[in-house]
Parts: C-alpha cells; structure tokens; sequence
C-alpha cells in the first residue's frame, strides 16, 4: 500500500500547489471578475485541505457555504456594477513595495512560530472523530449558549436586512 | 435473480479479480477506483443521449405528433447523429469574449453534474462512494455550476448572456436555500447523512414519502430541484422569448452540447435523489435493486417532461416570491412537524403531523394570498 501512499500525498502537495497558486493570482489579477473565480478555486483547495485531514464534513460546508453562497453574491455584486466588472485595474500602487517588505517580516514570525510550537497528534490516542454527529452533539450540548448567541446575531442580521431591503411604502 | 441483482458488482469483482494476478495490491485498489469513475463517466453521457431522445418523443406525443423517426426505430440513433452534427459544427467565440473565462466555462459546468452522481446509490453496494456526508456533498457540489454559468454569461460579454446568467443565479441562490432546508426532516429521521444510509433506513416499504412530512418536503425538494436545474417551468435564465437562449447564447457546437449535458444530467440526478430521499432508493420486491432505483428515477424524470410540456413559464418576480414566500416558509413547517413526528409514539404521530401539516399550508395560504398573483381578465374589443 506504500505507493498508493505516495500517490495520495502528490496529489494533495499538487492540490495545496493549485491553492497557492490562485491564491496569488487572486491578488495579482487586473480583472476583478477573475479575482473571485480564482478565489473560488482558492476555497475548493481549502476543501481539498480539510478532506485530507478527515474533515468530510467541514469540507463539505465550506463548499456549500463559502462557494455556494457567498461568493455567489459576491460574483453577482460585481455583475451587477457593470462599471468594475470588466475593467481592468493594476492591484499593485506605489505602497506596494514596503508592504512585501513588511508582510515579509510577518512571515518570518509566522513560520517561526508554527516551527516552534509542538503539534500533538492525535492527543486522544485513539481516533479523533469529527464527522458530523459529534460535531451536532457539541453544538446542542457543551457549546449550545456560543450556538444560540451565534444564531441570535443571523436573525437580528436576517431581520435587519430584510427592513432595510423593503421598498418604501 | 441473484444474478441479476449482483450483476454490475460481480462485472466489477471479476475485473478486479483477473487484475489482481498480474499487478500489484496499490495498482488494483487504484483500478478499483478508476472501474466506477469510467462507469459513471460513460453512463452519465449515455443517459443525457437518451434523455433527450425520451423528452422529444415525450413532449412530441404530448403535442399531438410523432417526435424523431427517422434515424432508426423510434429514432433511436437519433442521439448520436445529433452527436456528431455537434462534434463537427463551427465553433464560433465571439471576438470581444473573455476567451479564458468563455472556454472554461462548458468544461466546467460538467464537472459537478458528473461529481453528484459518485453518492448516488443506484442498487444495493452500487455507489461509488459511500461518503458520511454523502447527501450535503451532493448539494454542496451541485452549487458549482453556478459558477460554470456566471462565466459563460460573463465571458461572452453579450448582455443577454449576462442577463440570463444573472436571473440564472439569482434563481439558483434563492432556490438553494428551501431545497436543503426540505432535506433536514429526513436527516432527522434516518439519523444520518449518508445516502446509502438514508435508502436503507426506509427499508421495508417506510418510505418517507408515504409520512405527512415526507409528502410535502418531497414536493418542496423536487420543485426545488426542478429549478436548480434550470428546467421549465423555471427555465427564465435561457427563456427564449425574452432573452434569446440567456447564458449559452453565445455558444455553438459541442461547447453548447456540453451546457445541454449538464442540464441533463442534473436533471437525472435530482431526480434521482427524490428517489433516494424520499421513494426508497433502490428498495422493492422482485426486480433487482438497480432496476427499481432507475424506475423510480425515470418517474421523475418524466414527471419533468410533463412539466415542460404542459406549464408555461413563470415570471421573474412570480418564480422568486414562490420561492421566498411559499417553499421557504414551508419547508420551515415542515422541520418543525417532522421534529413533533419523531418525538411522539408511533401510531399517535401520523395524525398530529397530518395535522399540522393541514395547519401549515392554511398558515401559508392565509399570509401569502395578498403576493398571491392576481388571475387577469382580458376582455376582447368589441
């Protein structure tokens, strides 16, 4: 089974390569209608990340929830203001240069930190299950006041935006 | 019998089997998986070839005429003259096209349309994977096609394209949002998410269409379905005499066969997750479990084609108010009744529920009659 291994380990070094490589032309990119398709390709690697580690579930809903839906409409606002949809604009301006600089530096204590921190595996031992049971079960049990203030916030959200969206009668 | 129930799992241990002398264990595992990918990659396209023959001859009976005839018996070979009609026409790209973004856009509208099929469960241990989340990838993965659609209408930089492909999405987004909520009672139900799971916790003839809450979330998730793919009577995004064809206006070709394809498929598929949702799947007496699964499915699918022979078009704002102001709210309900159907004891819960249900569509009625469309008289002149 060692090489099936192998193949599944290129294929999600091959995956993780796609995701940084739109990554990068969702910031480099002139048009801005092809920034949000190459960032919707960054999120499917994202997915592609999280089904690697056994996360089904979760991959799933990042589809279905940042693909699905939300950069839907965010395609759709820009359709929508024709003007930026099919023009093109430079992402880089004079700044550009001190803010790599910068971002750099972050970098470097970025990677420095993760280097340093002690990733336990598996710290139960046994098999960490995170399928979408147990994930329920959390929600309606140990977590349920942060679930409930969470689902309190969309509908004040769902409420609001529906007065706002309501034609003057 | 029991060679027929087994015969395409026998079909695939056997290949397996034969493979198995000459390569190594990795080699076969990696066959296992490449043996269902090609099956589903020539069964989707198979089954759009003759969906299309089925919808013309179907929708041909229903006008009074024959329907293709020429081509073979009952024109039968009518799909693959069409096939290579398409293979070998022009391909035209308009010259102010966003090459990149029009090219891509028919490969990519396949893909998910092709995706959904590897959960669907077509006979006992027939499906490809079986995923624990198997029902939300279906609709996760369904939702991409929007974006096949988005850059088909956008690259072609034609305004019909992009206006088609703007009601397109706007129908799918509101659409999207009553088709999983219609889902969550069988969830809850069957305790799981995966479709082969689902299927086999209506074993025994427990279909849940045959529960109060199954009836109405079964016809929410199919009308619901019927407009994701985009098919009369909610078909606004290519509506023909408004928008010329909407998103695929500007493609010709096998690039505008493709479009075609995934509209088929979808359509397929859809239906053939009603079936595994809410009819059983695969469950029946006598023929083998794949049979039944694509009797089942075909029911649908000819439910669909009546549709479009038979409903004409909505409006913009008719299609979205339905969906916002009916299926929303009612499949809302219906989470509801479905939770008080499982809680209470058996024989007591079918009434209540049916109750409730009764109750929820007079809610329904009573708030929604002021959007209601207006009927309109028209007198002629005299």
């Amino acid at each position: 089974m060692e090489p099936l291994y192998l193949v599944a380990r290129a294929g999600l070094y091959l995956a993780s390569l796609v995701t940084l490589a739109a990554a990068v032309m969702v910031v480099t990119l002139r048009n801005i209608f092809h920034c949000a398709l190459a960032l919707a390709l960054v999120l499917l690697g994202v997915a592609v990340t999280y089904v690697s580690l056994k996360a089904e579930f979760l991959a799933v809903i990042q589809i279905l929830l940042y693909v699905g839906a939300i950069l839907t409409l965010m395609i759709y606002a820009i359709m929508l203001t024709h003007r930026i949809g099919s023009q093109v604009v430079p992402q880089t301006n004079r700044q550009s240069l001190i803010s790599f600089a910068l971002l750099g530096l972050f970098n470097v204590f970025f990677t420095a930190a993760v280097l340093k921190t002690d990733w336990k595996l598996n710290p139960s031992g046994g098999n960490l299950n995170v399928d979408a049971r147990a994930l329920g079960n959390f929600f309606m049990g140990e977590y349920v006041f942060p679930f409930e203030i969470i689902s309190v916030v969309l509908i004040v959200a769902l409420v609001g935006a529906v007065i706002l969206g309501r034609s003057d009668e | 019998m029991e060679f027929a129930e087994n015969i395409f799992v026998s079909l695939k241990q056997g290949i397996l089997k034969v493979l198995a002398n000459f390569l190594p264990d990795w080699m076969v595992v990696l066959a296992a998986i490449l043996i269902s990918i090609t099956a589903i990659a020539i069964f989707g396209p198979v089954t759009m070839m003759y969906l299309t023959w089925l919808e013309r001859k179907v929708v041909g009976r229903i006008q009074n005429r024959f329907g293709p005839n020429r081509v073979g018996i009952f024109g039968l070979l009518q799909p693959i003259a069409d096939g290579i009609k398409m293979l070998t026409k022009e391909d035209i790209v308009p010259e102010s096209a966003d090459r990149v973004t029009h090219f891509l856009a028919p490969v990519i509208v396949v893909m998910p349309a092709l995706l959904v099929f590897s959960v669907l469960p077509f006979g006992r241990g027939m499906t490809a994977v079986n995923l624990n989340v198997g029902l939300l990838f279906f609709l996760a993965v369904s939702t991409l096609s929007t974006f096949a659609i988005f850059m088909g209408s956008w690259g072609s930089r034609n305004k019909f394209s992009v206006l088609g492909g703007m009601r397109a999405v706007a129908q799918m987004v509101s659409y999207e949002v009553p088709m999983v909520l219609s889902v969550v009672p069988v969830i809850l139900a069957a305790g799981t998410l995966s479709t082969v799971e689902i299927v086999e916790a209506q074993a025994g003839g427990k279909w849940f269409l045959f529960t109060p809450w199954g009836f109405f979330a079964c016809l929410i998730f199919f009308l619901c379905g019927v407009a994701e793919v985009n098919r009369t009577p909610f078909d606004i995004a290519e509506g023909e005499s408004e928008i010329i064809a909407g998103f695929h206006t500007e493609y010709s070709g096998m690039k505008f066969a493709l479009f075609y394809m995934a509209e088929f498929m979808g359509a397929f598929a859809v239906s053939g997750l009603t079936v595994t949702l809410f009819l059983g799947g695969w469950q029946g007496p006598w023929l083998p479990s794949w049979l039944w699964f694509l009797l089942k499915t075909y029911l649908f699918v000819l439910v669909m084609i009546w549709f479009r022979g038979t409903f004409p078009r909505l409006r913009v704002d008719q299609l979205m108010g339905f969906a916002w102001k009916v299926l929303l709210p009612f499949a809302l309900l219906n989470v509801f009744v479905a939770a008080l159907w499982t809680l209470l004891p058996a024989p007591k819960n079918h009434l209540v529920a049916l109750a409730a249900e009764i109750a929820a569509v007079f809610l329904i009625w009573f708030f929604s009659r002021k959007d209601a469309p207006q009927k309109r008289t028209y007198t002629y002149a005299t």
